[in-house]
Parts: C-alpha cells; sequence; structure tokens
C-alpha cells in the first residue's frame, strides 16, 4: 500500500521576495492520513492550493495517479480525483445546508438539468445520507451562513466529499473551532474518511490531532519540508519541537 | 408555494378583469406583463448577483425584428419565434464575452453594447427612419387578420400566456441544480470551480434566458404599441427594467409582474394627475422600497403571509 498518489517535484513559488515555496518535493502515498504542520506563513494553504490549480508554481512538477497535473484548471483537477476544504470554510451562505450538500451531489453527477429540482427526492436521500455520516442532520434546513465554525468546517468537508475524491486536502479542518468541541470534530471526520477510503492531507495545527490520527507528518517550514516521517520520531525530534511545535502551540 | 400559486391565480385572474372593466387599461396592461416577462431576465441575473445596465437592447432587438419582419411576414404566430431567436443569438455571442465579467464590469459591459445598438437605431436612417421610428405593419393571428379590438385582446392574452409560461419555467429552473448554483456565483464562485462547476457556463445559461425573454417581451410591445423607436435601447429604459426588477423584489417570480403592474399604473395615473412629476412620484416610490420594503412588492406580500 506504499503506492504514491500525489507525487510533488521542486515545487518553487515565490510572491515578490517570500518563498511560499522553496523547492517542495513530496510523496503522498495511496491509503495514507499525512499531516502537514508549520508556523503561519510557512506555505502549507500555498502547497495546496498548487496542488489543485489555484496557484502555478514557478517551477517543479505534480503527478496525479502518475499524470503530470500542472497547468489544468481547478475545475479539471476536481475531475480528476483531488477534492479540498478551505482554511476559511465556503459554503453558499444563502443556501441551507442541505442544499449546499446537494449542489455537491449535483456537480458529481451533472448540474445541467433546468427543469427537475436540485432537492428531487433521491439527491435529497443522498444529501441528508451525507449530512448524516457528519451528523451534521441536525442542522441541515438551516441556513450556512447561521451554523457555528465546528459544523461549517464539516459541512465544507462534506462538500468536499460528496464530489468522492481519491485525494483530499483539509486546509485547517479543527482551527477556530472550540477546544472542546475539537476532538469530537476529527473523530467524526476520521470515521467518514476511513469508511470512503479516501487518501487524506490535513494541515494541522493541534499536535494532539496529528499524534492521533496521522500516519504521517510533514513539517513545513519558510517554504521547504523540515522533516518527514511518522509522528512518533517527528513530534520527538527536539528541533522541532523547538522550532515548530514551539511557535505553533501559541498559535 | 402554494399561496404563491394562488397569488399568480388570482393575479391573472384580476388582470383580465381590469381589460375587461376599463378597455383602455387593456394596453397598459399588456406592457406591465410585457415588461414583465423582460424583467424574469433581470431577476435572473440578480440572483447571480449581476445587474445588466443594457438590458433594454434584448427587448429593443424584439420589438425592432417585430417591425423590420412585420411588412413581409406579419403573423405574430411567426414574429414571436423570431423575435426570439434573434435575441436568444445575440444574447449567446454577447454572452460569451460578457461572463467573463462580475459586477460593475458586467452591468456596464451591457450598457456599453446596449449604447451601440440603441446608436445605431437612431443613425441608420434608411433601414430604421431613425428617432421617428418605425409603424408596425397589420398583424395576423394564426392567419385571421380580426379588428382592432380583438386584436388587442389576443396580444393581451398572448402575453398573459407567456407571462404564466416564463414564470413557471423561471420558477423550476432557479429550484434547479443550474439555478442554485447561480446564485452560489453571488456567494461562493470559487467554490463552484472547485466542485468541478464552471461558474461562466451557469452565468452564460441565465444570461442568454434573459435575452431570449428580453425578446419576446419588446416583441410584445411593439405588438402593442404598434410603433418602435430607438427609445426602447436607451439607458432609460434598461433602468426602468431594473426599477421594477427591484420593485416588485426579487424573492419570486411573481416579483416582475408585481413590480411592473404597480410601476405601469403608477406611471399611468400619476401622469394623468401631475403631468410633469411623474418621475418624481416614481423615484419616491423607489426610495421607499429600498429603504423599508427591500423584498419589493413580493416580499411585502410574503411576509405578510409568515407574520
Ligand atoms: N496570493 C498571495 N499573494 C501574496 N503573498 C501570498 C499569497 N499567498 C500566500 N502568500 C504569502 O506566502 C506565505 C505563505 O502563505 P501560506 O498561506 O501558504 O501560509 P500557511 O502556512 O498556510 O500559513 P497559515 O498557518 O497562517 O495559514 C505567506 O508569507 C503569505 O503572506
Ligand atoms: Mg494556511
Amino acid at each position: 500500500m506504499s503506492e504514491v498518489l500525489l507525487s510533488a517535484k521542486g515545487l518553487r513559488l515565490a510572491f515578490g521576495g517570500v518563498k511560499a515555496a522553496d523547492g517542495i518535493d513530496l510523496d503522498v502515498r495511496h491509503g495514507e492520513f499525512l499531516a502537514i504542520i508549520g508556523p503561519n506563513g510557512a506555505g502549507k494553504t500555498t502547497f495546496i492550493n498548487m496542488a489543485t490549480g489555484y496557484l502555478r508554481p514557478q517551477a517543479g512538477r505534480i503527478e496525479f495517479e502518475g499524470r503530470p497535473i500542472l497547468g489544468l484548471s481547478p475545475r479539471a483537477i476536481v475531475k480528476r480525483g483531488i477534492g479540498r476544504s478551505f482554511q476559511l470554510p465556503q459554503l453558499f451562505s444563502e443556501h441551507t445546508v442541505l442544499e449546499n450538500a446537494a449542489l455537491a451531489i449535483a456537480a458529481r453527477r451533472g448540474i445541467w438539468s433546468p427543469l427537475a429540482p436540485l432537492l428531487r427526492p433521491r439527491w435529497r436521500d443522498e444529501a441528508m445520507d451525507l449530512l448524516d455520516r457528519f451528523g451534521l442532520r441536525p442542522v441541515a434546513e438551516a441556513r450556512a451562513d447561521a451554523l457555528n465554525e465546528g459544523a461549517r468546517k464539516l459541512a465544507d468537508i462534506a462538500m468536499a466529499v460528496a464530489l468522492e475524491p481519491s485525494l483530499l486536502l483539509m486546509d485547517e479542518p479543527t482551527s477556530g473551532v472550540a477546544a472542546a468541541e475539537k476532538m469530537a470534530i476529527v473523530e467524526t471526520l476520521v470515521r467518514v474518511l476511513r469508511s470512503t477510503g479516501v487518501t487524506a492531507v490535513f494541515v494541522e495545527h493541534d499536535m494532539d490531532v496529528v499524534a492521533r490520527f496521522a500516519d504521517r507528518v510533514a513539517v513545513w517550514s519558510q517554504g521547504r519540508i523540515a522533516a518527514l516521517g511518522p509522528p512518533g520520531e517527528v513530534l520527538t525530534d527536539p528541533k522541532v519541537r523547538r522550532e515548530v511545535i514551539g511557535i505553533a502551540a501559541d498559535a | 408555494m402554494r399561496r404563491e400559486s394562488l397569488l399568480a391565480a388570482l393575479g391573472a385572474i384580476g388582470l383580465v378583469a381590469c381589460a375587461w372593466a376599463v378597455p383602455w387599461l387593456k394596453f397598459v396592461l399588456t406592457i406591465a406583463l410585457a415588461k414583465g416577462i423582460a424583467v424574469l431576465g433581470i431577476l435572473l441575473l440578480l440572483r447571480a448577483g449581476q445587474v445588466s445596465f443594457g438590458h433594454s437592447m434584448f427587448l429593443a432587438l424584439g420589438a425592432y425584428t417585430v417591425a423590420f419582419l412585420a411588412p413581409s411576414e406579419n403573423e405574430v404566430l411567426l414574429l414571436l419565434p423570431a423575435a426570439a431567436l434573434i435575441a436568444t443569438g445575440v444574447g449567446l455571442v454577447l454572452g460569451l464575452f460578457l461572463v467573463r465579467y462580475r459586477d460593475i464590469f458586467f452591468g456596464m459591459l451591457n450598457l456599453a453594447f446596449a449604447m451601440v445598438l440603441y446608436s445605431l437605431l437612431e443613425k441608420l436612417y434608411s433601414l430604421t427612419k431613425g428617432t421617428d421610428g418605425i409603424r408596425v405593419a397589420a398583424l395576423s393571428f394564426a392567419g385571421t387578420e380580426p379588428e382592432r379590438g380583438t386584436q388587442e385582446w389576443i396580444v393581451f392574452g398572448i402575453a398573459l400566456g407567456l407571462a404564466i409560461l416564463f414564470g413557471l419555467l423561471v420558477r423550476s429552473y432557479l429550484a434547479s441544480p443550474m439555478g442554485r448554483a447561480l446564485a452560489g456565483i453571488k456567494t461562493r464562485e470559487t467554490r463552484l470551480e472547485f466542485m468541478g462547476v464552471p461558474a461562466r457556463r451557469v452565468l452564460l445559461f441565465a444570461y442568454v434566458l434573459s435575452a431570449l425573454m428580453g425578446g419576446v417581451g419588446g416583441a410584445l410591445i411593439a405588438m402593442t404599441t404598434r410603433h418602435v423607436t430607438p427609445q426602447i435601447a436607451y439607458w432609460t429604459s434598461s433602468g426602468e427594467l431594473i426599477f421594477i426588477g427591484i420593485l416588485g423584489g426579487a424573492g419570486s417570480a411573481l416579483g416582475p409582474f408585481l413590480g411592473a403592474t404597480a410601476f405601469e399604473l403608477v406611471r399611468v395615473y400619476a401622469a394623468a394627475a401631475v403631468a410633469e412629476a411623474w418621475q418624481m412620484i416614481l423615484g419616491a416610490v423607489l426610495l421607499l422600497v429600498i429603504l423599508f420594503a427591500p423584498g419589493g412588492v413580493w416580499g411585502l406580500l410574503s411576509r405578510r403571509w409568515r407574520a
């Protein structure tokens, strides 16, 4: 099971003088949960943006399932099977949670039917089912902008999962969530993701979450990967503890 | 939703009753229905958060199609589809370019195209008779040429039928995945792209549909007024469509018709009562709507039900 799903080589991207990616080499293995940690501004979101076609690196290559994806639009990359969720949840704020989920299902099944309702019985059931798995059924009829942060994060991820990606990139799935809720949310998330068999990369500032759920950890620092390995090794590395976790702990 | 259908049915009956009881109102109400159909297109674009400041160009395309073709082919059942086709075709060509833009750029580019059309209609005198406009030749309906009073009833009936048809169409469209995605352009366009949905194509469909309805509205106006001038493409005419859209409310496919009826009636009665001041009255009405009833007439009615 160590087949490579996503392979990035030599990714470079600078914004003016800021090197947001300064030679990123990373292989994401089929089926793993890979955590990305690192201080603010290290370039974690930039990596996700490059892998999903939102930003184009100035140098380097990215392959997904053995085929190059560099230069493809976000839309084309989604169709290849890479889904993402956002550091700030990107929900359709005027729609209900159910409609948000149904729209994601429609996006996969084909939205080009101007006369049949979005909430047709089969899609409504499928959307309800999806929300159920994420524990969101109680808020299905609420407007997306009325949710608390934890539920918004989950809804955001549910929409990505609805597309049935083979790789899911999650940008800080628990940031902004109250500490008391955090573990519950992550447990829900991990349960759903394990059941779908999706490969997941997630940016995370909470080391307890990382230690508990990641198969491997990549440590980002100033646009580079400073360390990569199982959490047991990486998180105990004194240099990582000093330079990354020390900073991240108060972030 | 059932209330919406009930209100629509009552409204349709009310219009017929008014047109029957006060014969000269038939003209005003036919114009209101025609504009309401065009404003359905404004409503679609509003759902995507976009405002077209040049939408009356599609009214003009429909109206001039009727005016140009009538001398050689005066069958209403052919003129209407022809007007719809021309407006749809132009809407598709312009739309392919326009859907790359949003907000003020989208609005102003529409205005620019409308201004080009306006000056063409005004300047190409040999074709359009400039600001004098073109009189629409006598029309025939399914092969017959009934007397004038009957003709007016027929055009009124067609306008009402098309208003109901397009109203229902827009209602299903807005509830469909394409319509919900259209509303998604207003709030989270990037999310659409990250779901693999091409936002521009979603907007293009709405734009072309709005052009089609604009063309149909314009054709009905030409068939009612029997005289087409470039004024119909002027920016004030586009402004009027937006005005009606806001007055009626964007919350329901009924809004444009509530707005258009209110607008035309206020215009007629205010113009009769205070001659030159009717624009002031309309301005005051718009101000009141924006301040106190942002959901428009439709918003007021539906709020009453929920309370
Ligand atoms: N579009 C952009 N334009 C200019 N600078 C950018 C852009 N995107 C990111 N940057 C800069 O690149 C650097 C890396 O940003 P990035 O968002 O990838 O960091 P991050 O690791 O996700 O940080 P955080 O933990 O705060 O989310 C930062 O200095 C940021 O200011
Ligand atoms: Mg980030």
